[in-house]
């Protein structure tokens, strides 16, 4: 069966971005939920939208513009978003999660624009809403594997420092972190992988990647790399699931994939009541 | 002579427009245990974090361990439990080993990694609180005293030459106040580690600390526990804006 589901390029091809994205998502979601930020997922997801539907509207107009991967300009815009989140939470210093709601409501103001000036929705724009397991191509695997090296790479050699300042800013700076620095490299690596992850969960969907399965993983994790390490494995588990059940029931991936997350999420809470109950029957 | 660990000359402050700290000159000597005290609002938070260069100071000079605050580099020499650290993200995922790791980053620097030895430290920081059967267990399951043991391990894994402790016992219940102290007692009479000490209460760390200063904008009085005690009531009550009894404080 499953030799049988990676007969087709297309699929192979969604399931070596479905592994990767089952990785990276989480392990930028653990950073991102312990710092009670889960939301700058949604924001960025909505100002990458905008920034595909630009790309989609340019290469309407400018035939060359076809060739490049509308992903690239999402990039871009998702990055300026996530400078522009940094900017607006000094600002706003003592209500930061302002930053949030500003960014995600001109994200979908701009993206909305766009798709009007193109006369209106297409299949491509339906895809990266809602994910697709067909629309993704080799360019998209080979983009996600360089976000992957990247983003792998920046964590490992920065984890002291993010660990450090998702914990404790003040400690931080006083044991001489370069904060801000730190902070932006982090901003732009989840504007990344929102943008790598899109393909196949789609835009709308991307945040619940991020923060479902460590919603579920820090109800049972000891610690933070071991927090990080289940998270990843609830990620996995979601995507490589979902993408199979989604091309056997012709179901739209994105969604099929959040609900198994979310299924996760509940055995992993009723497990923990349940084992509470049973230790306390036991005891008594 | 005594060398001085901090000190602070005519430093002048203020947050916007409001004056919160007046020419305050003060110097905490070698090995010496300092409680700061001061009512809410003294500006006693604000003079450690000028100190530790969390603020920016623009009037007056600060010296740590003879170096200007503004070139010191040597964080590690300094252990620092904030005020804040009890309010903390209490649901943050970590484990004390971990919290207690944190402590040690600044000393191991970017791009460099955890050692066999940095984690044998770790470990040490850890016993030397108490907190051994906790190593694993995350720092939010543990108890508002437990919890304070471990950020003092953290400071204290740098290895500190001077420990600063901003209200460290603020929602910790009285019994763990007293072993707290003595903790505190035995880092600095048998580690040699100069501490100072913000409180607003000076009953209980009475016969703890070696000097006293009271600020309340300005530095009102200064000197040995010796001093303080003689001084009388009505000096303090000027310096608290209402009478109160040096003694009154009754613990145990
Ligand atoms: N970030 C800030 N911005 C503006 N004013 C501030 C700020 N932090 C403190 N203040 C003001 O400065 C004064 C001194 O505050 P500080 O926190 O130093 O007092 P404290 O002695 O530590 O008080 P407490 O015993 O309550 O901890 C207060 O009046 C406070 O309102
Ligand atoms: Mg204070």
């Amino acid at each position: 069966m499953i030799a049988d589901f990676l007969q087709y390029d297309f699929i192979r091809n969604a399931a070596f971005v479905g592994l990767m994205i089952g990785f990276l998502a989480p392990l930028l979601g653990v950073f991102i939920v312990v710092r009670r930020q889960a939301l700058i997922a949604d924001a960025l997801s909505h100002i990458t939208l905008a920034g595909i539907a630009a790309s989609l509207l340019i290469s309407k107009q400018i035939g060359a513009f076809k060739m490049l991967n509308p992903v690239y300009l999402g990039m871009a815009f998702s990055v300026t978003g996530s400078v522009l989140i940094e900017r607006l939470r000094k600002e706003y210093k003592h209500y930061q999660e302002l930053a949030i709601p500003i960014i995600l409501s001109v994200g979908i103001g701009l993206s909305v624009v766009f798709i009007s000036l193109a006369n209106g929705f297409n299949t491509d724009l339906f895809n990266y809403l809602f994910g697709s397991i067909i629309a993704v191509d080799s360019s998209d695997v080979w983009m996600v594997l360089s976000i992957l090296v990247v983003v792998t790479i920046a964590i490992v050699l920065f984890y002291k420092e993010l660990f450090l300042l998702s914990f404790d800013e003040d400690q931080a700076q006083v044991a001489g972190i370069r904060s801000r620095f730190i902070q932006f490299l982090f901003m732009v690596m989840v504007a990344l992988v929102i943008a790598a992850s899109m393909r196949i969960v789609g835009i709308l969907l991307v945040s619940s990647l991020i923060t479902l399965p460590v919603a579920a993983s820090i109800r049972i994790a000891k610690g933070f790399k071991q927090t990080i390490w289940i998270a990843i494995l609830f990620g996995e588990t979601a995507v490589i699931t979902g993408l199979f059940t989604a091309y056997y029931f012709d179901l739209a991936p994105g969604g099929t994939i959040v609900l198994l997350s979310a299924l996760i999420l509940i055995i992993v809470i009723t497990w923990k009541k349940y084992r509470y109950a049973f230790q306390r029957s036991k005891e008594a | 002579m005594e060398s001085s660990v901090v000190s602070i000359n005519n430093v002048t402050f203020s947050y916007q427009e409001r004056p919160v700290l007046e020419k305050i000159n003060l110097d905490v000597p070698e090995g010496s245990f300092l409680a700061l005290l001061g009512p809410n609002g003294s500006g006693k938070s604000t003079l450690i974090k000028l100190l530790l260069g969390l603020l920016p100071l623009h009037q007056g000079s600060i010296h740590l361990f003879g170096e200007n605050v503004k070139k010191f580099r040597a964080w590690h020499r300094i252990g620092y439990v904030s005020q804040k650290a009890n309010s903390f993200n209490s649901g943050f995922p970590a484990t004390v080993f971990e919290v207690v790791s944190m402590g040690l980053f600044g000393k191991i620097g970017m791009f460099r990694f955890m050692k066999k030895s940095h984690k044998q430290r770790v470990m040490q920081a850890i016993q030397t609180v108490g907190l051994d059967e906790y190593t694993n267990q995350n720092i939010g399951e543990l108890s508002g005293g437990q919890q304070q043991r471990a950020f003092i391990a953290r400071a204290l894994v740098s290895d500190p030459k001077l420990l600063i402790l901003d209200e460290p016992t603020v929602g910790v219940d009285a019994s763990s106040v007293d072993d707290f102290y003595e903790l505190l007692k035995r880092l600095n009479r048998e580690h040699g580690i100069t501490l100072v000490l913000v409180t607003h209460d000076m009953g209980p760390v009475t016969d703890l600390v070696t000097h006293v200063a009271c600020l309340n904008k300005r530095l009102h009085f200064h000197g040995d526990t010796h001093e303080y005690e003689n001084m009388d009531n009505r000096e303090l009550s000027s310096f608290y804006g209402h009478p109160v009894h040096a003694m009154d404080h009754q613990h145990d």
